[in-house]
């Protein structure tokens, strides 16, 4: 099954959930994160001119080209939390595999051995491995035991003071009634027909078809939730 | 309770722990911190228990999440003590790679003195390991006739080939470590070629009668670039080996493990190089200096960081 859930104890005693983000939304923070660096250069390389290219100013550039290649990503994981600029942006976050924030070790190795996952050509290497687990993990990452978690922001459903409780017509099992839930909270995610066709499957219970069938289900969750 | 109630009874405080995080710099010591971690899995378990609805326990489990990073960003891991550094982690790092050490240092060492061998005895031997252009380039670096030894002649300051000798340099040490997540391969091929680049020069300068030129300008910065890219091989080679031969455990466990027990000899190469860098850019090129000074150096240096990496035997009980 496709699950992107990632869970371990923590010493709270509880299970800790997260959920790994896959090639696509790392790819996009790549790019952002390549387009921030070669912006980077672009500029360093103009303000080292007046100093001469084979002298001072090329000396400091080659040291800061060097940095840019190497130490970006592993200073922004260390001090930014776990993210590069590209990874803010698309919300996503590097993370050793116990939840645990990524050290200086962890993430100096996972990006050393970007190189293999490059190998042979725009990270095909790394593509394939990731393709291959179930963390998503590239080599680096294996290597390193991190993991790249999601860490937006989840969308909360619709206020709960706009919709009016009603009592359900029928007594129903807890798990039944957490369903009902997770349709009220979870229907700004969903397409209306989507939300139809789910309604559609529970007419037996609130006797209304479309848009009110919907209504009714989140009029029934909002009871559930003890909104009275 | 249903969980209406327990989003009242709770979500000033759970508002209030999102916004401290926002910004961790004030009131986030670790004992507030320790507190509304606690406060929160208990939450979180209530709330997963009680089988309060999906976003609800997926908005506490973020919030634990967070918590749980913030309170561990202070392990004594992320921050690097350089006198344990130096005084204890590297050298051990050093005993405990000794095998990979030996059979980098052999890698490294042998075809350069096979090539270094044939290019000595043999004028034509040079062009099969270099072109033409690399071998008129090291001839005119160590020339005995220039102003300026080792260096190109457009390049006319320290501080450029300081910049160079970082750049290229590390760079070099970090694909030839990242080479051995191919079962070792590409470390090993690092090292063959770099061993044979430096055997053929240093064999056909020698040819040419440089050696006033090249030997004294190798032989203080060598101790630390050198020993730093076998170091390299060394770790390279023991991500390769962990994923050929991975004992007890699985081939992902043993590669996690060989992953963290490198990362102390990344930081050694990383300074011994920025070292070697900074000795070759502004000792090595001098032309003031004697070369008796220059051999002197040398020696010390090299008795030095041999000493040093030799200095984790007294670990050899472990």
């Amino acid at each position: 099954m496709l699950d992107t859930r990632y869970r371990v104890e923590i010493p709270g005693g509880i299970n800790l959930d997260a959920q790994v983000v896959g090639p696509i939304p790392r790819t996009f923070a790549f790019a952002i994160d390549l387009a921030i660096r070669g912006v980077f250069i672009f500029i360093l390389s103009l303000a080292s001119l007046p100093f001469g290219s084979a002298g001072l100013g090329g000396g400091f550039f080659l040291i800061f080209l060097f940095a840019i290649e190497w130490l970006y990503p592993v200073l922004f994981e260390v001090f930014w939390r776990g993210q590069t600029p590209g990874k803010k942006a698309m919300g996503i976050s590097v993370i050793n595999d116990d939840l645990t924030p990524v050290t200086f070790g962890t993430s100096l190795v996972r990006n050393l051995l970007r190189t293999v996952d490059f190998l042979p050509l725009f990270y095909l290497v790394g593509l394939a491995t990731m393709l291959s687990n179930r963390r998503f993990q590239r080599l680096g990452d294996l290597a390193a035991g991190t993991l790249v978690i999601s860490v937006r922001e989840t969308t909360r459903a619709r206020p709960l003071q706009e919709i009016e409780p009603l009592a359900p017509s029928t007594s129903l099992l807890r798990t039944e009634q957490t369903s009902i839930i997770d349709f009220l909270q979870r229907s700004p995610q969903l397409s209306q027909p989507r939300q139809h066709e789910l309604a559609k499957i529970l007419e037996g219970i609130t006797h209304e078809k479309g848009q009110n069938g919907v209504e009714q289900l989140h009029r029934i969750g909002a009871w559930f939730l003890g909104v009275r | 309770m249903k969980q209406h109630d327990f989003e009242e009874q709770h979500g000033d405080t759970w508002q209030r722990i999102e916004q401290a995080l926002q910004k961790p710099a004030e009131g986030n010591n670790s004992r507030v911190l320790a507190e509304h971690y606690m406060l929160l899995c208990q939450h979180l378990a209530i709330a997963k228990e009680r089988l309060y609805d999906a976003s609800l326990v997926e908005r506490l489990n973020n919030l634990v999440l967070a918590l749980y990073r913030e309170l561990y960003r202070y392990r004594s891991e992320t921050r690097l003590n350089f006198y344990a550094f130096f005084r204890r982690d590297f050298p051990l790092a050093i005993y405990r790679h000794r095998y990979f050490i030996l059979l980098s240092l052999l890698v490294f060492l042998l075809p350069g003195l096979i090539i270094g061998g044939w290019t000595y005895f043999d004028d034509e031997a040079v062009y099969s390991v270099l072109d033409a252009a690399q071998v008129r380039q090291v001839e005119r670096m160590y020339d005995p006739e220039a102003g300026k030894i080792g260096r190109e002649r457009e390049a006319d300051t320290d501080i450029f080939m300081f910049g160079f000798y970082i750049k290229n340099n590390i760079s070099v040490a970090f694909r030839c470590f990242a080479g051995g997540l191919v079962a070792g391969i590409g470390t090993l091929l690092v090292l063959f070629f770099n061993g044979m680049f430096i055997g053929s020069v240093a064999g056909h300068l020698t040819r040419l009668d440089y050696v006033d030129t090249f030997y004294p300008f190798v032989v203080g910065h060598g101790s630390f670039e050198l020993t730093a890219i076998v170091f390299s091989g060394a770790a390279g080679l023991r991500l390769g080996y962990a994923i050929i031969d991975p004992g007890l455990y699985s081939r992902l466990e043993s590669l996690r493990q060989a992953g963290r027990e490198v990362v102390p000899m990344l930081y050694g190469i990383v300074l011994m190089l920025v070292i070697a860098a900074f000795i070759e850019a502004f000792w090595s090129s001098s032309t003031l200096l004697s070369n008796e000074i220059k051999y002197s150096v040398g020696a010390v240096l090299w008795a030095l960081v041999l000493l040093y990496a030799l200095s984790g035997r007294r670990y050899g009980s472990r």
